[in-house]
C-alpha cells in the first residue's frame, strides 16, 4: 500500500459573517462598537455583533500517494475552503493537516499575471508564484511555451491577449509543475476543446507518475472519468467518500432528489387522477436490473408503472429527458401499435422506453414522466418532474463514440455514426 | 511548491516503494512534511519558508521594478525628476528666502541628499503597506510567505534610489565634495533606511488588511514624519529644547549619517545608534505580528 501523504484531522474552520462586509474593519466601526457594546450588554444582548459560519467541521480524510481524489459539493459546501486549507492559504480553526511533498495549487488560472509584462516575463513570474525554482522555469520555458502554442506572441504585453491565450498561457505553467500533491479547482472549465484535451493528458500523464491529485469541480463526468475516489461535502461536513460513481450518485439524488427509482407505495398518494395513478418510475438496463449509471455503449431504459383506475381511456405514457444544463434532450412518447389509440381495461401496467446505447452524451439527466390522453382530446392525468436521475458514464472503452478522442465533446447526444472515406488521390 | 521544511525533493519519487504501510514512513523519508495546525495552537513563524521561497522574492522585486519603470513614459526620468524638482523647490524656499544655512554643505546637496533618503522610505513604506491590498488574488489564491510582498515593494525602492543617486554622484561633483573613506558607509545607512521602512511596512501593511482607513492615515503620518525629520534642514537649526524629539527618531541618525559619509563629516554616532536599535526592533516586532495576523489576511482581505 502505498503510503498516506495527507492527513486531515477533525479539521473545523470557522467564518466571521460581518453585518456590512466579509471581513476588514475600519478604526472607526471598532471605536463605535468599543462604544455601542456596554449599551449592547446593558440591553442583555451579545457583545458581538457577528454570526459565525462553520464552513469545514470534523474533517477527517487520509489520502495516500498516487490517488486522485475529487471533491464534490454544491457552492458553499466548503470545497474551496478545504482546498484552501490543503494549499496553506488560511489556517484550520481547530485540528490539524499533515502533509508530506510538495504542495502545487491551482485555484485560479494565472494567479499574479501582471498585464504590463510580456508573456515571457509572466511564464516566470507565475512560475515563481506557483512554487517552481528559476532553474526549473529556465529548462522547461521552450516546452511551457510550446504547449501554449504561443511562440509568437511570446514577447507581447500579455494586456493584449485574448482571454483564450491568456489562459492557454497561464495553464501551459501550471501544466508544468510539478508538486507531488497537486491542487485543482475547476481549471478544466477553460480554453477550447483542442486544448482541454491537451490538459486532460497532462493531468493522465501527472497521475501516472505516481502523484497526488485534488480534483475540485463540478463537472461530474470529468471526476467520474479521472477519479477512483471522489468525496462529497455537505455543509461542512464530509457525508460520502468513496468509489467515483457511488458518490457521484449520491450527489445526484441529493441535489435533484431524485434517484434511480421512485415508488408511491400509498395510492392515495400517488401522482394522478381519477383515471390514472403513477405507482413507480424507475431507470433500469436491458436485464431489467435498477441502475443509477449506464454505460455510454449500453442501451438504458426507463420504466413506469401506473394504475388506470377508470376504464375506456386511451393512454400516452411520456417520458421528458434533461440534462444537467437543462437543456431538453428529448421527448418521447408509446407509439406502438399495440396500445395507439386502444381503451384500456382498469388495472395495473408497466411501459417501458427503451435508449440505444451510444446515443446519449455523457453527463447526468432527469426525466420528467406523465401520462396523458391524447385521444379524443389531450388531458394530462398525471405528471411527476424529476421523477428519475441517473448518470451516463464514459469508460473509454472500445466501441464509443469518443474513439481515441479523450477531450470534452459537446453536445447533448453522442451517436456513434457511420463514417466513410474514400481516398480520391494517394500518392 | 516547497514547503517549510526546506528543500524540495525531485528524488522522492524515485524512492523504492514499500509495499507495507508499516514502512510507509520509510517511503516518505526525505520528503518534506508539513504541519499545518489550527489557529489556536499559535503562531507558526515558518522562518525555513523565508528561505525556501527566496526566488520568488527576486521574482516579486523584479516585477515592482518591470513595472514602475513600464507604466511610465518617462521611466527612469521620473525617479530623478520627482526629487530634483522638490530639492529646488526647497533650495528656493528655504535657503533663498528664509535664508536657511545648512552648515558646511552647500544646501542643494544636502536637500538633495535627505530627499533622495526621504523619497525612498516614505515610497517604500506606502507602497509596502498597500501592497497586500492590491495583490489581493497572490493572497487569496496561493501560499507563499506573504511577508515577501511588502518586502518586494521595499526592495523594488532600492532601485529608484540607485538611479537617483547617480544626480547625487553629479551634484557631489559639482559642489567639489572632498570624498573620505567614510563613502563606503553609504551602502550601510541605505541598508538602515530600508530595514526602517521594512519593519514600518509590514507592520503598516498588516494592520492595513484588517483596518482599511489605515490607508488614509498613512500620507498625513508619513508627512508629519518627515517634518520632525532632518531632511530639508539640518539638526543645528532646531532649538535646543526640541533637540530630543529629533534624537529619537530613528530618521535622524539615518540621514545625518547618509550626508556625514558623503561628506566626510563627523558623525553622530549616539544619533546612529538610536536608528540601528530602533530599526532592528522595529523589524523584529513587526515580523512577529505581520506572521501572526498573516494567517487571517486570506479570510480577511
Amino acid at each position: 500500500m502505498e503510503p498516506v501523504v495527507v492527513r486531515v484531522e477533525n479539521v473545523g474552520k470557522r467564518y466571521r459573517i460581518g453585518a456590512l462586509h466579509p471581513g476588514f474593519l475600519t478604526f472607526r466601526e471598532v471605536l463605535g462598537d468599543a462604544l455601542a457594546a456596554p449599551l449592547r450588554r446593558l440591553r442583555g444582548a451579545n457583545g458581538s455583533r457577528y454570526e459565525t459560519l462553520w464552513a469545514l467541521s470534523d474533517v477527517n480524510l487520509e489520502v495516500r500517494r498516487g490517488e486522485m481524489l475529487g471533491v464534490i459539493g454544491h457552492n458553499g459546501a466548503g470545497k474551496s475552503t478545504l482546498l484552501k486549507l490543503l494549499s496553506r492559504i488560511t489556517r484550520p480553526t481547530t485540528g490539524e493537516v499533515e502533509i508530506y511533498g510538495r504542495v502545487g495549487s491551482l485555484l485560479e488560472v494565472g494567479t499574479g499575471f501582471h498585464p504590463d509584462l510580456t508573456g515571457r516575463e509572466n511564464v516566470f513570474l507565475n512560475g515563481a508564484i506557483l512554487g517552481m525554482r528559476k532553474a526549473e522555469i529556465e529548462k522547461k520555458f521552450d516546452e511551457i511555451v510550446a504547449f501554449s502554442e504561443l511562440e509568437k506572441f511570446i514577447e507581447t504585453p500579455v494586456k493584449f491577449y485574448s482571454s483564450g491565450m491568456y489562459v492557454r498561457l497561464a495553464f501551459s505553467v501550471a501544466a508544468h509543475l510539478e508538486p507531488e500533491i497537486l491542487i485543482m479547482d475547476e481549471v478544466l472549465a477553460v480554453g477550447d476543446a483542442a486544448f482541454q484535451q491537451k490538459c486532460l493528458d497532462k493531468m493522465r500523464d501527472i497521475r501516472r507518475r505516481g502523484h497526488t491529485i485534488f480534483f475540485v469541480s463540478h463537472n461530474l463526468p470529468a471526476v467520474t472519468r479521472l477519479c477512483k475516489r471522489v468525496i462529497l461535502l455537505e455543509r461542512g461536513r464530509v457525508v460520502a467518500d468513496g468509489a467515483a460513481q457511488e458518490v457521484v450518485n449520491r450527489y445526484l439524488n441529493s441535489s435533484w432528489k431524485a434517484g434511480a427509482e421512485r415508488e408511491w407505495t400509498e395510492l392515495t398518494e400517488a401522482p394522478g387522477d381519477a383515471v390514472v395513478r403513477l405507482r413507480r418510475v424507475r431507470v433500469c438496463d436491458e436485464r431489467g436490473e435498477t441502475v443509477a449509471a449506464s454505460d455510454v455503449r449500453r442501451p438504458v431504459q426507463v420504466e413506469v408503472t401506473y394504475d388506470v383506475l377508470e376504464a375506456g381511456q386511451v393512454l400516452l405514457p411520456v417520458v421528458e429527458l434533461y440534462n444537467e444544463e437543462g437543456t431538453e434532450v428529448f421527448t418521447t412518447h408509446d407509439t406502438s401499435p399495440e396500445w395507439r389509440r386502444r381503451e384500456r381495461a382498469a388495472g395495473r401496467y408497466t411501459s417501458a422506453v427503451r435508449v440505444p446505447g451510444n446515443l446519449l452524451a455523457e453527463g447526468s439527466l432527469i426525466a420528467h414522466v406523465s401520462i396523458m390522453s391524447h385521444f379524443p382530446s389531450t388531458i394530462l392525468h398525471a405528471r411527476v418532474k424529476n421523477a428519475v436521475a441517473f448518470q451516463v458514464i464514459d469508460e473509454l472503452g472500445e466501441g464509443s463514440a469518443r474513439g481515441d478522442y479523450l477531450g470534452p465533446m459537446p453536445g447533448v447526444v453522442r451517436p456513434l455514426l457511420e463514417w466513410t472515406t474514400r481516398a480520391d488521390t494517394v500518392e | 511548491m516547497s514547503l517549510k521544511t526546506g528543500e524540495t525533493t525531485e528524488s522522492s519519487l524515485a524512492a523504492p516503494r514499500v509495499v507495507e504501510d508499516a514502512g510507509a514512513a520509510t517511503a516518505l523519508q526525505g520528503v518534506p512534511h508539513a504541519l499545518i495546525r489550527s489557529e489556536e495552537s499559535g503562531v507558526q513563524l515558518n522562518l525555513g519558508d523565508l528561505w525556501a521561497y527566496r526566488e520568488l522574492l527576486y521574482f516579486l522585486t523584479w516585477r515592482d521594478v518591470k513595472v514602475r519603470y513600464k507604466q511610465t513614459l518617462m521611466g527612469v526620468a521620473w525617479v530623478i525628476i520627482q526629487p530634483l524638482v522638490t530639492m529646488l523647490l526647497f533650495t528656493l524656499v528655504f535657503n533663498k528666502i528664509a535664508r536657511l544655512d545648512s552648515g558646511p554643505i552647500p544646501y542643494p546637496l544636502f536637500a538633495y541628499s535627505g530627499l533622495l533618503v526621504w523619497t525612498f522610505f516614505s515610497v517604500a513604506v506606502s507602497s509596502g503597506t498597500n501592497s497586500l491590498i492590491s495583490n489581493t488574488s497572490l493572497v487569496t489564491k496561493v501560499y507563499f510567505p506573504r511577508a515577501f510582498i511588502p518586502t518586494a515593494a521595499v526592495a523594488a525602492g532600492l532601485v529608484d534610489l540607485g538611479v537617483g543617486a547617480v544626480l547625487l554622484a553629479a551634484l557631489a561633483v559639482y559642489y567639489g565634495v572632498h570624498v573620505t573613506w567614510a563613502v563606503v558607509l553609504l551602502p550601510v545607512f541605505v541598508l538602515l533606511a530600508a530595514t526602517l521602512a521594512l519593519g514600518t511596512a509590514l507592520l503598516a501593511a498588516a494592520l492595513t488588511v484588517k483596518y482599511r482607513d489605515l490607508r488614509h492615515a498613512l500620507p498625513f503620518l508619513l508627512q508629519l514624519w518627515m517634518f520632525t525629520s532632518p531632511v530639508v534642514y539640518p539638526v543645528k537649526v532646531v532649538p535646543e529644547r526640541w533637540r530630543w524629539v529629533l534624537a529619537l527618531n530613528p530618521m535622524t541618525g539615518i540621514l545625518e549619517g547618509f550626508r556625514a559619509s558623503l561628506t566626510g563629516l563627523d558623525f553622530d554616532w549616539r544619533a546612529v545608534a538610536v536608528s540601528v536599535a530602533f530599526a532592528a526592533a522595529l523589524l523584529a516586532v513587526a515580523f512577529y505580528v505581520f506572521r501572526k495576523l498573516e494567517d487571517t489576511f486570506a479570510d480577511v482581505i
